[in-house]
């Protein structure tokens, strides 16, 4: 798993390639603490090249986005959701919680 | 004794109970449903499963202990994969773990519980069972579509 962070004006733009389990998951948990502890909240995750992610990675989105949504200061959206990511996180009912984007500039362009 | 031989008679592996051997124990069960004629968002829930019900085992199961193991077993039976996980860990049963409530909102959404819930809707049928001196014995099975 490989993460970047780019910051723009209005948000930052997280990018998470290959897979988050049980395993990789503590690391993504830092790089969205690291984030938000810099007292920044509104986050895009762009998964273009999220390859798999299991409900460890689905329990980091919904902690963070607690605490992006908190006192209504910001939002954690997702941005190009594979197909089989997106299955996933509809089965555990967890659309419903994060704003969708097809595009990585549009999203942060939202914020 | 029944129980040892069918593990026995499937292929095995035994993994280290610790996060990094999940992408492996993944690896196994996609190649297995792979060559079972699954289709490729059939594997990717198998894939799925198996890595929830791994990794329960791991926290759960084994928690607190440093060298535990993973026995797996997976094969197809007729049109159906099968995946059975040995572990000699505490009980863990989860069909005691609370369903996660997929309408609560933000605030009051589980946190814990959507791993067991997945396994549940990604698999036909998950059984669970505490074989006294031997350990817990989860078995999944998903019939191709």
């Amino acid at each position: 798993m490989d993460i970047t962070n780019q910051e723009f004006k209005h948000g930052n733009l997280l990018k998470v390639k290959g897979r988050v389990d049980s395993s990789t998951a503590p690391q993504f948990t830092q790089a969205l603490e690291a984030i938000t502890g810099n007292g920044r909240f509104k986050i895009a995750i762009d998964m273009s090249e999220l390859e798999y992610m299991s409900s460890a990675g689905f329990r980091a989105l919904l902690a963070s986005q607690r605490v992006c949504k908190r006192y209504n200061r910001g939002e954690l959206v997702l941005v190009s959701v594979p197909p089989r990511i997106h299955e996933a996180l509809e089965l555990a009912g967890f659309t419903e919680l994060f704003k969708t984007f097809d595009d990585s500039l549009q999203a942060v362009g939202s914020f | 004794m029944q129980r040892r031989l069918l593990l026995g008679l499937m292929s095995t592996m035994i993994f280290p109970a610790k996060f990094e051997f999940l992408d492996e124990i993944r690896d196994l069960v996609a190649q297995v449903a792979r060559q079972g004629g699954f289709s490729d968002k059939e594997v990717y829930s198998i894939q799925l499963a198996a890595d929830e019900a791994a990794s329960n085992v791991i926290e759960h199961a084994y928690a607190g202990i440093q060298d535990g193991v993973i026995q797996i077993a997976c094969d197809m039976q007729g049109d159906a994969i099968v995946i059975t996980m040995l572990d000699r860990g505490k009980p863990f049963n989860p069909s005691k773990v609370k369903q996660p409530n997929i309408k609560a909102n933000l605030s009051e959404r589980q946190i814990g519980g959507l791993g067991v819930y997945l396994m549940r809707k990604l698999m036909d049928n998950v059984r669970y069972e505490s074989i006294p001196g031997e350990g817990n014995l989860l078995t999944m099975f998903k019939r191709r579509g």
